[in-house]
């Protein structure tokens, strides 16, 4: 049985010998109380007679620059019982809510959209939402990204990779937009099929943090930002002046020449995206480009 | 304390058109957000967008359809607005970039959707919220707007003058979730809460962990009253295990309800003769449950969602983020087999009560986006209208806070706005919690700004102090225990019994919340503290909830009440409003507006 276990046990005795209080309030509360440790003992029970199928072990990467005792990385189990189609990051909230409230991680949508979830899961980065834990070979090791600054347990700086981002300039930028409020720009479904995987990065990080390219070079753009590059500069509405801005761009010293094509951003993205693919055409077209201009 | 013109709380779709819209006027805005904008939960909206675009359409049939699928509770200016301005907006998206969905000529595909008389609703395949989302927020960045990302809004800086209608807003107050630092953020111009959803109120929800109903709350506590908080829309086909929504796109195209029998239940069991799968979200919602409580419904727990004979090539087309998620979630493949669905949570149709320039009845504080209720939904959202609504509405209270001349709103807010008193006493009194926080901010005549922004901070600063320094509960008992009675008793079906039992829950749950602590010490992103936070919210939310639903004594809409089995026009089309005196939440109404523009809208039944 884990260490979370074992302190939550001996919390609740403490809870159990207080001295009862007599207003109503209190009464209310001690009998909510009483219930909690009757539930908590039933779970505690139900645990115990788990064997070991039913049960996940988690070892969850731990660390708070401003806690003592958290300033030296470590490793803490959790053991959780496991139920079908129990994802990672269901069982990082069970974790947390029945054992210790400190473990820290982000998460919102639960449906692999809002990117705010990527860890490191058994080595390898995954979106903890959307990864079973049948998956998966036990114990579970959880840690936050590589590569990327660590603030808080599971929670990594993602300035960086907000800054490479912004480095394309990712936005639309049309040579021209049609007059009428009311007129569309025509675009071709074939011009929408081409650009259609990279318009769904959802900034998650993951293929920055697997890449040994970037892991090396500070400055690199990265796949997620190149790939936010190819997305406009594929987009037959910008218009031929804003291309050649966009391959000047991606074309810097720490631009798309950097790719050696490992695949591994390719690998991991959770939005299927083919960001070496795209990586690659992005040399053809600048390659292309370049000869135009000789 | 940080300064701007115009503070935008929360960076979803509305947040991020309401800044763009104030940058436009030429204010300097920030947003500041609890999430990184391309985290907001509008990413996840998937079906699409209704504006009325095409030759044959046009926005009286879209408001028309609008009133009608409200019941008859939405605000005619409301609507009318939204209708007219919707095909601009969209084609704003188009201008900036969205990758819609294209016909063979080039043009924005439009598909049908639930209650619709005109295929209008726009889309990028089945992930139109992400595509909005990242798209508006590449606007922002594009004119370098500022952006406090992972900032947490705790409460709006009010003046103290008994009439919320007297007070004034002047900013607010946030803490940088990296640091734990505490700050005041000034706004000459104003505060625009566009926090979301409230779908954590309840167990299962499609709803984003995040989506706890913050603004809402602030709003409510600082004395912009609370509107039509019991409509509460169940969408028909989430997934089972998680809440995961199946995008209404799916019946869209053609997908079919079995139940467990294999009858296509909306027509045999003649739930929707007309529409069938394309009833109202409410209507099949109830007709999914009735298939359940009658035994028909498999595993007693759902029904199936076929989308097998759309053939691949269409479904992968323009659904297949569906086959994603029914993989992922549900471990289905929906190409070869049907899809298990239930009701969920998914939309508030209320919120705080603002007009058509999304102004609440304190001056300088706005609400847009799902936070709010300029009264566009009523008693029933349709599918689609969520996201041009903040497109819309957005814009205008970015307009407005950003100081341009606005036509003068035609909906009333506030108290005055009344018609008559609720007659609804709650059965068990309301206690009040955390008191220290929730009056308004500076003291008597001092309405000096800065100086109302300072008291609030130091109150807010307190608040988290303390909740950092005292011993306690975990919070997360006490918001698994409003989550479950909300569940158990204010969902789609309620009765006055059970209605009563969760105020009792929520109740109980306060009494509990007076006792929570945070245990994680750490200045360093507390998760615990901010879940803490919006615990509280949580409970004036479920409250609101669940009083609105106590009081209105018929069914309409998304609220159905099994004492009361008719609409009642004549004493119901009114909206039902509370607001926060001291800690006890006032009952009382307001009058629908049924006088459009155009025309007056009559009543009609609702058949499908
Ligand atoms: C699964 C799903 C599918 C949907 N599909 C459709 C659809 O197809 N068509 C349609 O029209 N509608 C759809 N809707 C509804 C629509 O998407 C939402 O109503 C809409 O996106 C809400 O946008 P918002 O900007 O109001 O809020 P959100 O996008 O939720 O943004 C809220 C913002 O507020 C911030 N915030 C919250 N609290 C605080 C705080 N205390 N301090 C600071 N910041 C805070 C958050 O960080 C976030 O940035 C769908 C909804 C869901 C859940
Ligand atoms: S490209 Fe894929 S892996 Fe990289 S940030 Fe985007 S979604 Fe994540
Ligand atoms: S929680 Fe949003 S991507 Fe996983």
């Amino acid at each position: 049985m884990s260490t979370q276990i074992e302190k939550q046990e001996t919390e609740t005795e403490e809870q159990e010998s207080e001295p009862a209080v007599e207003s109503p309030g209190e009464k209310r509360r001690e009998q909510k109380r009483q219930r909690q440790a009757e539930r908590e003992a039933q779970r505690e029970t139900e645990e115990a007679t788990l064997d070991d199928e039913e049960t996940v072990t988690l070892k969850v990467f731990r660390y708070d620059p401003e806690v003592e005792g958290k300033q030296e990385p470590r490793f803490d189990d959790f053991r959780v019982p496991f139920h079908k189609g129990m994802t990672v990051l269901d069982a990082l909230i069970y974790a947390r809510d029945r054992y210790d409230s400190s473990l820290t991680f982000r998460h919102s949508c639960r449906q692999a959209v809002c990117g705010s979830d990527a860890l490191f899961v058994n080595g390898r980065q995954r979106l903890g939402c959307k990864t079973q834990l049948s998956d998966l070979d036990g114990p579970v090791r959880i840690e936050p990204l590589p590569h990327q600054e660590v603030v808080k347990d599971l929670v990594v700086d993602m300035e960086h990779f907000y800054e490479q981002m912004h480095a394309v300039e990712p936005y639309f930028d049309a040579d021209e937009v049609p007059e009428g409020d009311l007129e569309e720009q025509r675009q071709s479904r074939e011009n929408r099929e081409k650009v259609k995987m990279s318009t769904r990065c959802i900034w998650c990080g993951a293929c920055m943090s697997s890449c040994n390219i970037a892991a090396g070079d500070n400055e690199y753009l990265g796949p997620a930002a190149i790939n936010k590059a190819y997305r406009f500069a594929m987009d037959e509405r910008e218009g031929e002046n804003r291309k050649q801005e966009r391959l000047r761009i991606i074309e810097q010293e720490h631009g798309v020449w950097r790719c050696q094509t490992q695949f591994s951003c390719t690998e991991v993205c959770p939005k299927d995206i083919p960001l070496t693919e795209h990586i690659q055409e992005l040399k053809r077209e600048s390659v292309k480009n370049n000869l135009k201009f000789w | 304390m940080y300064e701007h013109d115009v503070i935008v709380v929360g960076a979803g779709g509305a947040g991020l058109r309401a800044a763009i819209a104030a940058h436009e006027e030429g204010a300097d805005v920030a947003l500041v957000t609890k999430l990184h904008p391309v985290r907001s939960h509008t990413g996840a909206a998937e079906g699409g967008i209704n504006a009325a675009l095409q030759e044959g359409d046009s926005w009286d049939l879209h408001a028309y359809d609008t009133m009608k699928g409200s019941d008859y509770l939405g605000d005619a200016p409301a609507i009318d607005t939204f209708a007219k301005d919707a095909p601009e907006e969209v084609i704003q998206l188009e201008h900036w970039g969205m990758p819609f969905s294209r016909e063979e000529d080039g043009r924005v595909s439009q598909r049908p959707f639930g209650g619709l008389s005109y295929p209008r609703t726009t889309y990028a395949g089945a992930e139109t919220g992400h595509h909005l989302l990242h798209t508006m927020y590449e606007q922002a960045v594009k004119r370098g707007i500022e952006v406090y990302d992972e900032w947490y809004v705790t409460n709006v800086a009010v003046t103290d003058h008994d009439d919320p209608e007297k007070r004034e807003c002047h900013g607010c107050v946030a803490y940088d979730i990296k640091s734990g630092k505490i700050e005041g953020f000034r706004a000459n111009g104003g505060v625009i809460l566009a926090t979301g959803g409230l779908g954590q109120a309840f167990d299962h929800t499609t709803n984003a962990v995040a989506n706890t109903g913050d603004g809402c709350a602030i709003a409510y506590r600082a004395g912009a009253p609370m509107e039509d908080m019991e409509m509460i829309q169940f969408h028909p086909t989430t997934l089972p295990s998680t809440g995961v929504l199946i995008s209404e796109g799916v019946r869209g195209e053609g997908g079919i309800l079995y139940n467990d029998n294999e009858e296509r239940l909306m027509y045999e069991y003649g739930y929707a003769n007309n529409d069938g799968e394309l009833a109202s979200r409410d209507v099949v919602a109830r007709a999914e449950l009735t298939e359940v409580n009658a035994g028909r419904g498999i595993d007693d727990e759902y029904v199936h969602l076929d989308m097998r004979h759309l053939g691949e090539e269409r479904i992968i087309d323009r659904l297949e983020n569906i086959l994603h998620l029914a993989e992922d979630f549900e471990g289905v493949d929906g190409l070869d087999e049907p899809m298990p669905v239930k009701p969920g949570q998914h939309y508030a149709m209320g919120g705080v009560e603002c007009d058509e320039n999304g102004e609440t009845c304190i001056d300088g504080l706005y609400a847009a986006g799902e936070t709010a209720c300029v009264s566009l939904h009523g008693a029933n959202r349709l599918g689609g209208n969520a996201l041009p609504e903040l497109l819309v509405f957005g814009a205008r209270a970015g307009y407005h806070a950003a100081g341009r001349d606005m036509k003068t709103a035609e909906i009333q807010t506030g108290p005055s706005a009344e018609s008559e008193a609720g007659d609804v006493e709650p059965p068990v009194e309301p206690g009040a919690i955390d008191r220290g926080s929730e009056d308004v901010a500076a003291d008597g005549a001092a309405v000096e700004p800065t100086s109302v922004i300072e008291n609030t901070v130091a109150r807010e600063r307190e608040r988290i102090e303390t909740l950092l320094e005292r011993d306690g509960i975990n919070h997360a008992e006490v918001r698994a225990d409003v989550q479950e009675t909300m569940t158990d008793n204010v969902n789609v079906f309620r009765q006055e019994e059970g209605l009563k039992t969760a105020l009792r829950d929520i109740r109980e749950a306060r009494k509990e919340y007076q006792n929570v602590a945070v245990s994680d010490p750490s200045r360093t992103y507390n998760t615990d503290l901010i879940h803490t936070i919006e615990t509280r919210n949580l409970l004036d939310v479920a409250e609101a909830i669940t009083l609105g639903a106590l009081a209105r004594e018929e069914f309409r809409g998304a609220h159905w009440r099994a004492e009361f089995q008719e609409r009642r026009d004549e004493e119901w089309i009114k909206h039902t409003m509370l607001a926060w005196e001291d800690g006890t939440p006032r009952l009382y109404y307001k009058p629908v507006i049924l006088e459009g523009d155009e025309e007056t809208y009559e009543p009609k039944e609702r058949s499908y």
